[in-house]
């Protein structure tokens, strides 16, 4: 197995994953799981050789003269995104098999035969997967961004898997509008990382850090990048799109939007740290962002009752902690950073499952209806307590350990330590109080009248949860399982150079522990004067008017309101304005090139006309005099056919057969249409006004006069040297055709053949569509 | 339309002009012709017929659904394109072979043959999709 298999595998399995589900149905999540699980044992297997200090490469030209290659690389940062995408994509991917097929849809469940797309649902989330791998394997930029943008993409449709439901499809189009013009941004600073350090490779770039931070467009780059990644990884104040996404399935908001896609914009601050990072610039613009964002998260959250929101918001929070651990830089930092990244998704994916299976079963997510579920729930609430004291921060958990690194790097920052401390400190009780209202509170206490009666969840709705859960709790317990194998890979490679890393639960009487005893009192109190809070947060939130959501919301309004003006200034809906516009702007443009090139030079030669030839013509102008003076449309139709073949006479006379042919042909297929449409419609009742006729008649002149004059001209100007000959000469030896035209038309000029035809294609259908659409009285109505 | 006349005739020439435009796709290599004036040609031969006859029949006498044809005509047409990657060459490139055909001597046959075919079915689906969708109207 190589890494362009393990990522391109995903994609294949996606592909097939609809016909799969046809025939293994409730079977497939298992099915489909076999393939993460392999990716797992995999990145498994590649453990020594990484956490020796080797990396791995491997390279596909693409397109090697823009620099761009379908390349690879593998080192510990990308080895423990790798393995977490995989093994959290294998438990679920079981988990949403059976989620969904007891899901309820507008109310209605589909306990026997499924979520009518679940086929489809299969397909999105193996192509997230395979894309979430490229992202953090890929060692070209292009790549890179190719799969980030995927990312995006499957994002956009899982977040609107249930389309019928209005919220969906606003809530997946503002979460691609977000990432996707934060993309934009990403693939310009790539562009211009690129340049700056000469090679798109990132295993290249990490050894040129020197030379981009002190390049002039190392600013650029820096707010470029940032805004790619801020966006992604829901920094304030592009937060808004996360909580929206969680219109989602649950297993999609477990995955993406909280153990991996959104971590994609942490991953490339990390990835990035050696190239960009370091300077001060960075240093603040990170602190500042991750430090705002990790309070305003953890103040939304305990503000939530939905529990799929306390959730996202508690992420939110989390990703901010990251971005701040990464914009200090410091190498405890980094390490915080890491086992403060790997302890979050074991305890949030976790918690985001639980709270999926407490919604199967109960019928809601209302942390207020929700208590004493841990009698009917028994394994499930074993899940969720693991998972909520790890996020607590309580020993031995592995959150504790996370947890003692980030207030330890808070205080030992280089400038603003107190700050970052006081912010840290007040973020962790926050944390904590939402960890124990979203996974300890529900499973305690007196129960609540449920919209369905509790039951234990089925065993693959509590295998993933538990064996996180679990995770979480041996890692906390003996991390020696993961801090030399893991931990210090990651934290080596985004320091640029070997770092030991050792973790341990017990780290002697000292301030940290202080602030975690603080952050436990603290959170505990929180919590129990959270309905008091609440209250007077929410007073709070009221002063607050321009909320990020709200200006998103203004400015697409705004644009659709752009949109909608232009469309009535220029698409009138009447053909002959159409006409008026085409023609009028395009002769003006000519007209305008022919006078720029000194207009029309030397006498036009008429003493060589044939009798024959100015007979056509005659004809050619009576036919077209007749086509408007008469008031019948057949009649009208009947003279532009002789107009048309005139035409086709002169080529004759001019030895263009094929021309010829082809013009014969058009022009009798077009009498033929015109007699079909025109036979449907009534004699003209009213002609059009004087001063209209007037205005045809200019436009009419103008156009033709300016295209008699450009004919002239043409005989006359030659901008490139003729390519006819060329084609004269190479169409017997190089196309094997005597025909000119045809080999141009099929082999020098294929590709515009292709292009033609590929268009002729487009308006067939667009002709059918139109008449075969039979519209309701009302007609279309934009769907909201 | 109802004239005995007509329907005799298209009847008739149905399979003369057919037979033509395959004659004019094929030689268009060398002499006048081509892909797309025959599958106009052929597009007209239905079309003869539709008006001779009526729609329904002469969408019978096609055999396949104008819109398919459109279809096949660009899946031809792209899929001749690509054949020289099988030889290592560019998109597009000609590839042409000679075949020894018993009686009918050597055959000198290569992709652009099929590209022009691919245009010739293209351009029949198109034009047959908008002459019947409007003669149906």
């Amino acid at each position: 197995m190589s890494i362009i298999t393990s990522v391109l595998s995903g994609f294949v399995l996606a592909l097939l994953a609809p016909v799969l589900y046809r025939f293994g149905r409730g079977a497939t999540g298992w099915v489909v799981a076999m393939l993460p699980l392999c990716l797992t044992a995999y990145f498994s297997s590649l453990i020594p050789q990484i956490s020796a200090g080797g990396n791995i490469t491997e390279s596909f030209r693409w397109i090697p003269s823009l620099g761009i290659n379908l390349s690879f690389y593998l080192d510990g940062l990308s080895l423990i995104f790798a393995l977490l995408i995989s093994s959290i994509g294998a438990l679920v991917l079981i988990y949403a098999g059976r989620y969904l097929t007891g899901h309820s849809h507008l109310g209605r469940f589909y306990h026997l035969s499924g979520h009518p797309h679940l086929g489809r649902f299969y397909l999105y989330i193996l192509v997230f997967m395979a894309s979430m791998l490229g992202v953090v394997l890929a060692d070209n930029l292009i790549t890179l961004f190719v799969f980030w943008e995927l990312t995006s993409l499957s994002s956009y449709f899982l977040i609107g898997f249930e389309h019928d439901r209005h919220e969906s499809r606003a809530a997946a189009l503002q979460a691609l509008l977000v990432t996707g013009i934060g993309g934009l941004a990403l693939l310009a600073g790539f562009i211009l990382l690129g340049q700056s350090g000469g090679n798109l490779e990132l295993s290249n770039l990490l050894n040129s850090g020197d030379v981009i931070r002190n390049h002039q467009l190392y600013v650029p780059i820096l707010f470029l990048v940032l805004a790619g990644t801020f966006t992604k990884s829901a920094q304030v104040p592009f937060h808004f799109w996360l909580p929206s996404a969680m219109e989602a399935p649950t297993p999609v908001s477990a995955y993406l939007h909280s153990a991996t896609m959104v971590k994609a914009g942490i991953y490339l601050l990390a990835r990035l740290s050696p190239v960009l990072g370091g300077t001060d610039l960075w240093l603040y613009s990170l602190t500042t962002a991750g430090a705002t964002t990790m309070v305003v998260g953890a103040y939304m959250a305990i503000q939530q009752s939905n529990l799929k929101l306390i959730l996202a918001y508690s992420t939110v929070s989390v990703l901010g902690i990251l971005t701040m651990l990464l914009g200090l830089g410091t190498e405890l930092a980094i390490k915080a950073a890491m086992v403060f990244l790997v302890g979050h998704v074991l305890y949030k994916a976790t918690l985001f499952l639980v709270a999926g299976a407490v919604d199967h079963v109960t019928g809601t997510r209302d942390v207020n209806r929700l208590s004493g579920l841990w009698r009917a729930m028994p394994i499930t609430a074993i899940a969720a307590g693991l998972a909520a004291l790890s996020m607590c921060g309580l020993p031995p958990f592995f959150g504790f350990i996370g947890k003692e690194l980030f207030y330890e790097a808070g205080l030992t920052a280089q400038s603003a330590a107190h700050l970052l401390t006081g912010v840290s400190l007040l973020t962790g009780m926050l944390l904590f109080a939402v960890a124990w209202m979203a996974g300890i509170r529900p499973f305690v206490g007196r129960q609540y009248t449920l919209p369905k009666k509790p039951h234990e969840a089925p065993l693959s709705l509590w295998l993933g949860p538990l064996l996180l859960a679990g995770l979480g709790l041996a890692c906390g317990v003996a991390p020696g399982l993961v801090d030399t194998s893991l931990i210090a890979p990651a934290v080596s490679a985004i320091i640029g150079h070997p770092v030991p890393v050792k973790l341990a639960l017990w780290h002697g009487l000292n301030p940290v522990l202080a602030i975690s005893t603080i952050t436990v009192a603290g959170g505990l109190g929180l919590f129990a004067v959270r309905n008091k809070l609440i209250k007077v947060l929410s007073q709070l939130s009221n002063v607050i008017v321009l909320s990020p959501t709200y200006l998103y919301k203004r400015s697409l309004d705004g644009l659709m309101a752009i949109a909608s003006i232009q469309a009535r200034i220029i698409q009138s809906g009447y053909q002959r304005y159409y006409l008026l516009i085409i023609f009028t702007v395009t002769t003006a443009l000519v007209l305008y090139k022919l006078i720029s090139l000194g207009g029309l030079h030397g006498a036009v030669n008429l003493s060589n006309i044939q009798f024959y030839e100015a007979g056509l013509a005659l004809l050619i102008l009576m036919g077209a005099l007749l086509s408007i003076l008469t008031n019948s449309r057949l009649a009208a139709v009947a003279a532009l056919g002789v107009v048309g073949y005139s035409v086709a006479l002169i080529y004759i006379i001019y030895g263009a057969p094929d021309l010829a042919n082809t013009q014969i042909l058009i022009e009798t297929l077009t009498v033929i249409l015109f007699v079909l449409v025109v036979y449907h419609l009534p004699n003209f009742s009213k002609f059009s006004s004087v001063t209209s006729r007037i205005r045809d008649a200019l436009i009419s002149l103008f156009a033709g006069g300016t295209i008699t004059a450009l004919v002239l001209k043409a005989t006359n100007v030659q901008f490139h040297p003729a390519i006819s000959s060329y084609f004269a000469e190479n169409s017997v030896p190089l196309a094997h055709g005597r025909n000119i035209v045809n080999v141009i038309l099929v082999d020098f000029r294929a590709l515009d053949t292709l292009g033609e035809i590929t268009v002729l294609a487009v308006a067939g259908i667009g002709v059918y569509a139109l008449l075969k659409l039979k519209l309701k009285p009302g007609g279309y109505k934009w769907i909201q | 339309m109802d004239s005995i006349i007509l329907r005799t005739a298209a009847s008739y020439l149905m399979p003369l002009f057919l037979l033509f435009s395959v004659l004019i796709l094929l030689r268009g290599h060398n002499a006048p012709g081509g892909g797309f004036i025959g599958g106009l040609l052929a597009a007209g031969a239905f079309i003869f017929y539709a008006i001779a006859y009526d729609v329904t029949s002469a969408r019978r006498k096609l055999l396949i659904a104008p819109y398919t044809l459109i279809a096949l005509g660009l899946l031809v047409a792209f899929g001749s394109s690509i054949l020289s990657f099988f030889q290592g060459q560019p998109f597009m490139t000609g590839e042409w072979m000679t075949l020894n055909m018993p009686w009918l001597g050597k055959l000198h046959i290569g992709t652009p043959l099929a590209f022009d075919l691919g245009v010739y079915l293209a351009v029949i689906g198109v034009t047959t999709t908008i002459v019947f969708s409007l003669a149906e109207e």
